[in-house]
C-alpha cells in the first residue's frame, strides 16, 4: 500500500465498523493505546452486511474522500453470513464508482475481528495514506480522479 | 428530537488531556436541536448520574447523547440513568470519544475535532431514534436434549433436577453412548460402566426425564423459547412392556450381523439386545437385518416369544413437542479406519482402533477382558501402539489434535501390560499432551514404572508378514529408523463429529466448524452456546473431548437451558426490521437475504416480519430496492444525516 504521504492534504474517511468485529477491534486499539490519523469517522452498524449501497454513495457525495468497511472475518460473521453478502456488493460498488468518476480505491473492506487492534491501527493508517496520496474525491472539492 | 442533551466525560485525564471536552460541549451547543450540554469529569460516577438525570427533568430533554468511553461499556448504564428519569433507554446513544478518539490520537487539537464530529453524528442518530419497548415473549418450560451419551444424560439429569421437563432423544436402541464402551477411565481407572450405568438408571427413572431411544429429531420450526419439534420412534418390533428378557429369540434368529457395540469384534443376531445394561432394557429388532418383516419369511423369533412381544406391524410413530430450549449433545465417531491405508487400517484385521482394544480390555467385553487378537484369538505379546493416527496430519487427514489419544493410548498401555505381564507395548507418539488434574503424573507412571516403551515419532507404514504385522517408523530423539515385529497394533484414531451432525446441524439451523464439529458461540466466552438463541452445546459434538470436560460443559449447557426457561417472559431487543407496507413491492429478496427466516411475504403481497426471530442484522435492508424494510433507529435516513454532520466543514 501507499507510504504515509504528507502533501498537507487532510482526507475525510468514513468507516462503518460491525459491532462484533471491527468496532470491538476499534476499541481494543484504543486500549492499547495505538496512534493512528484522526481522519476516519467511525460509526457503527450491527452488520458489515448492513452497509447498503446508499450509505456508501451518500458519503461520497457528501464529501468523503474514501469509505472504510470493516467486517468480521469470513466463516465468523455474528449474523451467520452478513460479511459474503458486503464482499459481493463491495465488488459491484467499486465498478459503480468507477463508473461515475471515482477511483474504486477509495472504497476499502477489511476484514478486522475484535482481537485484532493492530490491524485496525494498520488498515487505517495505510488507507489515510493512500487517500492522501489519491487527493481529494472529486466530489469533495477540486479533486480530479 | 427538539430538546437533546449532550453530556461529555472527562474520563479523569483519559478524555481531556487529548480531547477538549469543553470546546466538544461548546460546539454542540450550537448544534440544532440541542438544548443542553456540558462537560463532568466522570459521569458513570453517581454524581455523574443524577447530573444526567436532573438535566433530562429540569430541561425536559427527549434525547441525550452521552460522549465519553466505548458503547460496550457504558451504553446499559447511561440507557439505565435515561429510563430512572422518565426517557425511554433507546433514545440515549453513547459517542465514543475514548477508545476511538483520545487514546488513539495525540495532537489535542485534531482530536477535538474528531470528537466534536463523532458526538455530532451520535446527536442526529437520537433524532431520528424513536421510543422502543423491549419485546416480551412467552416460552414453553421443556428442555429438549438430543444425544443420550453421557454428555446428554449429564444435561439431561442437570435440567431435570431444576424441576422442569427434559424430552432425551436417543438414535441407538440404548443410552450410554461411547462411555458404555469404555473399559477402564484415565486417570483413576474406574471401571467405566460401574460410575456411567447408575446415570443412566437414574436418567431414565427420572420423572421429569421422558426418555425416548431409537429416535431422531426430524424436523424443528420456531425460535428460542417456542420451538416446535418433531420426533421420529423408530419401531423396535418389541413390545418392551411384554418382553421378559429369556432370550430366545436370539437363539433362534438364523440372521447375523457386525456387532456395533463391540465394534465389529464379533456379530449379533438381527433381534438383540446391545448391551447387557442397556436402558431400556429391551430387544430390537433391526430391520435392516432382518429377513423380512413377515410371518411368511421367517418369523423364528416370534414363534419363540412365549409372552408375545414381538409386533412385525409396528410402525414409526412420531412425536410433537413445544420446548423451549435444545441441548446437543451427539457426541463423536472415529474417524473410518479405511482411511489408514497406510497403516493397513481396514485391510489387516491385527490393525484395530481404540475403541476396540477397549472392549478387549473390558471385562464385559467379547473375551470376557482378555486381551486376544482378532484374527486368530492368540494372546499379543508385543502389541504397538501409535498415537495421532489421522490426527495432527493437515495434509493427509485431520489437522486437529483429538486430544483424549494420549491420555488413553496411556492407559491402553498400561492395562494390557497388568493383563500381558510379560507382553512388550511400544507406544509411537509426537508429543505427550497430558494437560489435565493427575494426567502428567498417569502418563509419567506409565513410561517410567509400567515398562512401556515410549518412541518419539512418527510409523510410515505398517504391513502384515505371515501371521505378525511389521510396523516402519522412526525415533527422532535418537535418529534411527525402527522397524517392529508386532502381534497387535492399536490405532489412537483421531475423533470426528458424529456423521448425524450435518443434518441435524441444518434442523436446528445451527453452523458447524470447518472441522464438522458445532461452533460455539464465542470460541472463550460463550462455549457452551451455539449462535442460535435458545440452543446450547454439550460434550465432544464441539469437538474432542475427555469425559470430564463433556460432563461439565453439559452441567454448563444445562445451567444456560435452566436460566433460559426459568424466566417469567423471555426479553427481545425490539431494533429489529419493520416494513413500509406502502412501499414494499413483495418482490421477496429479504426473504432469501435473512439468515433467521424473520420474514416471510404474506397475503396481502407484503413483506413481513416477525420481530421475535430478527436479530437485527440489517442484510434486508441492504438488498431492499425499494427501502421499504428498514431497521428501527438504524435507518438508512438516520445514515444519511450522520453522514452528512460527520462531513460538514468545520
Amino acid at each position: 500500500m501507499a507510504k504515509l504521504n504528507d502533501n498537507g492534504f487532510e482526507p475525510k474517511i468514513v468507516a462503518f465498523l460491525c459491532r462484533w468485529c471491527s468496532y470491538a477491534g476499534a476499541d481494543l486499539a484504543g486500549v492499547s493505546r495505538m496512534t493512528y490519523p484522526a481522519n476516519i469517522i467511525p460509526m457503527r452498524v450491527n452488520c458489515s452486511g448492513r452497509v447498503d449501497a446508499g450509505m456508501v454513495m451518500a458519503a461520497f457525495e457528501k464529501g468523503a474522500d474514501g469509505v472504510l468497511i470493516g467486517g468480521c472475518h469470513p466463516g465468523d460473521c455474528h449474523y451467520v453470513n452478513g460479511n459474503y453478502k458486503t464482499r459481493r456488493r463491495v465488488i459491484l460498488l467499486k465498478r459503480a464508482l468507477a463508473e461515475v468518476g471515482i477511483k474504486p480505491q477509495r472504497l476499502h473492506l477489511e476484514w478486522i475481528s475484535a482481537s485484532e487492534g493492530v490491524k485496525f491501527q494498520r488498515t487505517v493508517t495505510e488507507f489515510t495514506g493512500l487517500i492522501k496520496e489519491l487527493g481529494p474525491s472529486p466530489m469533495s472539492g477540486d479533486g480530479e480522479d | 428530537m427538539s430538546r437533546i442533551g449532550v453530556f461529555v466525560c472527562h474520563c479523569g485525564m483519559n478524555i481531556e488531556r487529548t480531547v477538549d471536552t469543553q470546546a466538544v460541549a461548546a460546539t454542540l451547543s450550537e448544534h440544532s436541536g440541542v438544548v443542553f450540554t456540558t462537560d463532568y469529569n466522570y459521569l458513570c460516577a453517581d454524581p455523574g448520574q443524577r447530573l444526567i438525570k436532573d438535566a433530562i427533568t429540569e430541561h425536559k430533554l427527549d434525547g441525550v447523547v452521552v460522549a465519553a468511553c466505548s458503547p460496550a461499556m457504558h451504553e446499559p448504564t447511561f440507557r439505565r440513568v435515561a429510563e430512572e428519569a422518565g426517557l425511554n433507554p433507546y433514545l440515549c446513544e453513547i459517542a465514543n470519544i475514548r477508545e476511538h478518539c483520545s487514546w488513539v490520537h495525540q495532537d489535542r487539537d485534531r482530536a477535538t475535532r474528531k470528537a466534536i464530529r463523532i458526538v455530532k453524528t451520535l446527536v442526529e442518530k437520537v433524532r431520528g431514534n424513536q421510543p422502543l419497548e423491549p419485546l416480551r415473549i412467552d416460552h414453553a418450560d421443556k428442555c429438549l436434549v438430543i444425544g443420550g451419551g453421557i454428555a446428554g444424560i449429564q444435561a439431561a439429569l442437570d435440567v431435570a433436577e431444576s424441576g422442569l421437563e427434559v424430552i432425551l432423544v436417543e438414535k441407538e436402541p440404548s443410552i450410554g453412548g461411547h462411555m458404555a464402551q469404555l473399559s477402564e477411565t484415565f486417570p483413576t481407572l474406574d471401571c467405566s460402566q460401574c460410575i456411567l450405568t447408575p446415570k443412566m438408571v437414574e436418567v431414565s427413572r427420572h420423572p421429569n426425564v421422558r426418555l425416548l431411544t431409537y429416535s431422531e429429531v426430524v424436523e424443528v420450526t420456531g425460535y428460542v423459547g417456542n420451538y416446535e419439534v418433531k420426533i421420529r420412534k423408530n419401531p423396535t418390533y418389541v413390545d418392551p412392556d411384554k418382553c421378559n428378557l429369556c432370550g430366545e429369540c436370539v437363539k433362534v434368529c438364523p440372521k447375523s450381523v457386525g456387532n456395533e457395540f463391540e465394534r465389529g469384534l464379533i456379530e449379533r443376531k438381527a433381534i438383540y439386545i446391545p448391551f447387557e445394561q442397556a436402558i431400556p432394557s429391551s430387544y430390537t429388532l433391526d430391520e435392516e437385518a432382518c429377513l423380512g418383516l413377515h410371518p411368511l419369511r421367517c418369523s423364528e423369533c416370534a414363534k419363540v416369544c412365549e409372552p408375545k412381544a414381538i409386533d412385525y406391524d409396528m410402525r414409526p410413530e412420531y412425536i410433537e413437542e413445544s420446548v423451549g430450549a435444545i441441548i446437543v449433545a451427539t457426541g463423536y465417531s472415529l474417524y473410518p479406519i479405511s482411511s489408514l491405508g497406510e497403516y493397513g487400517g481396514g485391510q489387516i484385521p491385527d490393525v484395530i482402533d481404540g475403541l476396540q482394544f477397549e472392549r478387549l480390555l473390558s471385562a464385559s467385553g467379547p473375551t470376557i477382558g482378555e486381551v486376544r487378537r482378532p484374527s486368530d484369538g492368540k494372546i499379543p505379546k508385543k502389541v504397538v501402539f501409535i498415537q495421532c493416527a489421522g490426527s495432527r496430519d493437515p495434509e493427509r487427514h485431520n489437522a486437529y489434535c483429538s486430544k483424549i489419544c494420549c491420555m488413553y493410548t496411556a492407559k491402553h498401555a498400561l492395562l494390557y501390560r497388568h493383563a500381558v505381564p510379560d507382553g512388550e507395548a511400544v507406544v509411537f507418539y509426537i508429543d505427550i499432551r497430558a494437560g489435565g488434574k493427575g494426567y502428567e503424573e498417569f502418563t509419567q507412571h506409565a513410561i517410567e514404572e509400567e515398562r512401556i516403551l515410549y518412541l518419539r515419532g512418527k510409523v510410515s507404514k505398517v504391513y502384515r508378514q505371515d501371521d505378525r504385522v511389521v510396523v516402519w517408523g522412526v525415533d527422532t530423539l535418537s535418529n534411527r529408523r525402527v522397524e517392529i515385529e508386532a502381534d497387535l497394533v492399536v490405532l489412537a484414531i483421531s475423533m470426528n463429529p458424529h456423521p448425524s451432525i450435518l443434518a441435524l446441524s441444518k434442523i436446528l439451523k445451527i453452523s458447524c466448524d470447518a472441522d464438522g464439529f458445532l461452533k460455539e458461540a464465542h470460541p472463550k466466552l460463550r462455549p457452551v452456546e451455539s449462535l442460535t438463541a435458545g440452543i446450547f452445546l454439550a460434550g465432544a459434538a464441539q469437538g474432542p473431548k475427555d469425559i470430564p470436560e463433556a460432563v461439565s460443559q453439559s452441567s454448563g449447557a444445562a445451567v444456560k437451558a435452566v436460566a433460559l426457561l426459568t424466566k417469567d417472559k423471555l426479553i427481545h431487543s425490539p431494533e429489529v426490521v419493520e416494513i413500509d407496507e406502502a412501499i414494499c413491492g413483495g418482490c421477496g429478496i429479504c426473504v432469501d437475504m435473512c439468515p433467521y427466516n424473520a420474514l416471510a411475504v404474506n397475503g396481502a403481497g407484503v413483506a413481513e416480519v416477525n420481530e421475535v426471530l430478527c436479530e437485527g442484522c440489517g442484510s434486508c435492508v441492504s438488498a431492499c430496492p425499494t427501502g421499504a424494510a428498514q431497521l428501527k433507529n438504524m435507518t438508512t435516513q438516520q445514515f444519511v444525516e450522520m453522514i452528512e454532520v460527520a462531513l460538514q466543514d468545520g
